[in-house]
């Protein structure tokens, strides 16, 4: 008779990431080799590392494939409406400045439908941390073209190639004047959760970008293989450039991928501004806002 | 509980209605509010960005409505009483985010000053055209409330209304005001803290284990939590399940969206705010609301003055519709005859609760100005004979 192994798992073991998350909605919805639950790996050892009060971290999300982080994270979570959670999030955390709002959405949710509230939030430097995952596409819905598919590529909107320019995410919220801004890929799974850490502990709007495998749609379409494919492209494609220009970053479907931490600079945010112009200009009278009522 | 006396002018003012409607806010207890510029409703949000900083709250002027109708809703969430303010061409961009607000049932209030459409239509003059966008602008089906001061009083007393009911019921409450009103200037009378009656949020007292965050109660209303105090839970604009969680089954779907409808039932069975006279002796009811209920107490004094019996139904809340009050004047009146700033949209509502018992006559108006007494003085006449 062979003997045979058989891997036992003890009573009571977990993974270590399974107090962040809402086990009793697992299995969650997302496809083999999809880069997304690496992402959100890599978030739950940045609040676990980071330390941060669970209790007073809130998590938003939107429309889309990453738009279901928040309903698996065991954390205050919303789901709301396609390219609305910055609003959402500067609601939240206005109202309760204690609370530490992190946005997890996708690229086309906040550089489409939500451009707008994206530059606006890093304008006005609200503190909310926006963690993008980038899968060049719209997956949720089948593959469309999203304002970052890179051209050439096809999609299901775009059968003959895309043939408009993208946006370069990372020089976009520079220049909109984010606090942070920093890009990796689901292959640089250390370096993704050090910048989540760094993140969790600064104040200001904090941009992270990660580069996201979509097997499904994307790569199927533009025959480039399988996740592991995918991560093969992104260990060889990648160069880390802390602090390199944003503007020199832009993607292409197959071209050098630029990571690292690009930015990273102290600006007073919003709740700071406010409180030093109402300070200035009404002295004793401003009351500090108390925005949650007892009421 | 009572108005927190921080947010409270008490006193004798002269205001126009936008100036109250902001005082009824503070006094209400909101200490929120997201914006975008927008003729007629603007001074809504300018007066209290210049109020808000000595009471303690946050005013944000957002890059559009979208944004000003869902930051009230996170703000909500947080703890906060919230709400926005906007006309015509703002309130259609919000129809989304009152959508959400109906699923996730996120109290707060939607301030709409009409104004003449569609789209950009008269953006200095009045309207009443907006009144079917909020019962039903949203997609699919879900219930709200609408309130329609006709004076800078009411929009000061209705206000507080408004927040009372949001919480109450769980709801968007929509404030139906019109730029007359808006921009009309009148004596307004602050009471003092301790006489205005404050609904406060229902939050739960189950410990975080026991709670499930979308489990009603006998009154069809789930109890609240907030953000940041160790709850963990979820809310979604999916259709979702008593703990919050989306749940894509036809059975979620039908107990959810039919509690979202009748736990207003309330309201539209005898709890309706409305304003009557002389319905007792009745043979023609002047069904009218907002800018409009004015010009019609002149028609209705003129049609009394010549000896003819008519009478005064002044929707307050106009949504959820009082149809059971109106099927019962159906039933012992000649006539209802229903003025409004639009091509007729309330008149539909009367048409349907009067089910054929009374004839229903529209005075119709395209919007711009308010109607002539006389046009209302002579369906009134005509709907007499």
């Amino acid at each position: 008779m062979t003997p045979t192994t058989t891997l036992e798992i003890p009573d009571g073991a977990q993974n270590p990431v399974e107090p962040f998350l809402r086990m009793d909605r697992m299995p969650h919805i997302w496809c083999p080799a999809c880069g997304i639950g690496t992402t959100v790996n890599c978030f739950t050892r940045a609040l676990l590392d980071s330390k941060v009060n669970l209790d007073k971290v809130a998590i938003v999300s939107v429309i889309g494939c990453t738009g279901r982080v928040a309903g698996y994270a065991r954390l205050d979570s919303f789901h709301t409406t396609h390219g609305r959670a910055i609003p959402f999030a500067t609601g939240l955390k206005l109202a309760n400045p204690e609370l530490q709002v992190v946005v997890y959405s996708g690229d086309g949710d906040l550089f489409a439908i939500g451009g707008n509230h994206f530059i606006h939030a890093a304008r006005r430097n609200m503190d909310l941390k926006v963690i993008c995952v980038n899968n060049m596409t719209y997956a949720m819905t089948g593959g469309q073209s999203a304002p970052t598919t890179p051209a050439q590529a096809i999609s299901a909107t775009s059968p003959y190639g895309v043939f408009e320019p993208t946006f370069n995410l990372v020089a976009l919220a520079e220049a909109a004047g984010a606090s942070y801004v920093a890009r990796w890929t689901t292959y640089h799974v250390k370096q993704l959760s050090r910048s989540m850490e760094e993140v969790l502990k600064k104040t200001g709007f904090c941009f992270i970008e990660v580069l996201s495998p979509c097997p499904t749609l994307y790569q199927r379409r533009n025959k480039m293989g399988d996740g592991l494919d995918a991560m093969k492209y992104y260990k060889q494609a990648s160069k880390i450039r802390n602090g390199a220009p944003t503007g020199e970053c832009t993607l292409s479907k197959s071209g050098e991928i630029v990571v690292g931490k690009f930015v990273d600079r102290d600006r007073p945010d919003y709740l700071e501004l406010l409180r030093a112009q109402m300070t200035e200009s009404l002295g004793e009278r401003y009351a500090e806002p108390e925005a949650t009522c007892s009421c | 509980m009572h108005a927190d006396p921080k947010g409270v002018l008490t006193g004798v003012h002269f205001l126009d209605g936008d100036h109250s409607c902001c005082e009824g806010a503070l006094a209400a207890g909101a200490r929120f509010a997201a914006g975008y510029p927008i003729t007629p409703s603007t001074e809504v949000v300018e007066r209290f960005a210049s109020r808000i900083p000595t009471v303690g709250g946050i005013f944000i002027q957002m890059e559009d409505e979208l944004a000003a109708s869902i930051a009230i809703q996170g703000a909500v969430w947080a703890g906060a009483k919230a709400f926005t303010v906007t006309s015509g061409p703002g309130f259609s961009l919000m129809m989304e985010h009152i959508g959400l607000a109906a699923m996730t049932e996120t109290p707060c209030v939607f301030v709409n000053v009409q104004r003449g459409g569609p789209s950009t239509g008269l953006p200095t003059l009045p309207g009443q055209a907006d009144m079917m966008q909020a019962r039903w602008g949203s997609h699919g089906d879900y219930g709200i409330i609408a309130l329609c001061p006709n004076s800078p009083q009411e929009c000061f007393d209705l206000t507080i209304q408004a927040f009372n009911l949001s919480e109450e019921f769980r709801v968007p409450v929509m404030m139906m005001m019109d730029e007359c009103v808006g921009h009309m200037t009148e004596k307004v009378v602050i009471p003092e803290p301790d006489t205005i009656e404050i609904t406060p949020r229902r939050y739960t007292k189950l410990p975080p284990e026991e709670y499930r965050p979308f489990e009603p109660r006998e009154d069809l209303v789930p109890d609240m939590v907030r953000a940041g105090e160790g709850y963990r839970f979820h809310v979604t604009g999916l259709t979702h399940d008593e703990r919050g969680y989306p749940d894509m089954g036809v059975a979620a779907q039908d107990r959810l969206v039919r509690r979202l409808l009748a736990k207003l039932k309330p309201l539209s069975n005898g709890r309706s705010l409305c304003e009557t006279e002389n319905l007792e002796d009745a043979d023609v009811v002047v069904v009218s609301y907002g800018i409009t209920s004015r010009v019609a107490q002149r028609a209705i004094q003129l049609a009394r003055s010549r000896g003819i019996r008519a009478g005064k139904f002044r929707l307050i809340t106009a949504w959820p519709f009082p149809t059971e009050r109106i099927r019962e004047l159906a039933g012992r009146v000649k006539a209802f005859v229903v003025p409004e700033l639009n091509l007729g949209q309330m008149v539909l509502e009367v048409e349907r609760a009067a089910a054929g018992q009374a004839r229903v006559i529209p005075v119709s108006h395209a919007g711009g100005t308010v109607h002539n007494p006389d046009t209302i003085l002579n369906a009134i006449v005509e709907a007499a004979r």
